[in-house]
């Protein structure tokens, strides 16, 4: 993976608490998956950040082989991948998502 | 592209065998589908690890050949 693609990973993940690489943007997400964790963030009104991946190839393919999880949406906690849609559903409807955004003071 | 439910489950049949396998078609065009898989393969593995352990076994194919996979893993009671 180009160094400045993994800087540039590395640099989001790092300075963001909640960091989320999607397909598309909050807004107008072009994925039905990452429209799922969109929604889920918006409705435990957790403030994050965001990165499309459609507008750099380089990072669309880089963060996979960064954190070698081959899909996209994902979502870093602290740094640290949380998931991709389907866990980050799963711990929202068992309610280990908005637990870990409370004991890491993130909930607006 | 894609893959037929045969070939998606024979892959991960071959990689989690002794595993409970269920997959269900989304959209019929060989794309999207959702899969549960029970197997002794995921205890003491948090959740995001079993669903590499998954996405291993798809190796490539998850991704390129396969668009979208829906995942649930769980570990058989004891």
């Amino acid at each position: 993976m180009d160094k400045k693609i993994k800087e540039s990973i590395e640099q989001e993940i790092n300075s963001n608490d909640v960091h989320l690489f999607m397909k598309g943007t909050p807004l107008f997400p072009q994925c039905g998956f990452s429209s799922t964790v969109v929604q889920i963030l918006t409705y435990l009104e957790v403030p994050f950040t965001t990165t499309n991946v459609l507008d750099n190839e380089g990072i669309r393919e880089g963060i996979k082989e960064f954190s070698n999880w081959p899909t996209i949406p994902q979502l870093y906690v602290k740094g640290e991948l949380m998931g991709g849609c389907d866990i980050i559903k799963e711990m929202f409807e068992n309610g280990e998502l908005k637990e870990i955004f409370e004991n890491e003071n993130l909930l607006s | 592209m894609g893959m037929t439910k045969d070939e998606l489950f024979e892959v991960l049949n071959n990689g989690l065998s002794e595993s409970v396998i269920e997959i269900q078609d989304l959209a019929g065009d060989n794309d999207h589908y959702a899969v549960k898989i029970i197997s002794n393969k995921f205890r003491g593995l948090s959740k995001i690890n079993q669903h590499k352990l998954v996405y291993d076994v798809l190796g490539k194919k998850m991704g390129y050949t396969l668009h979208a996979l829906s995942i649930k893993t769980e570990v058989p009671k004891e």
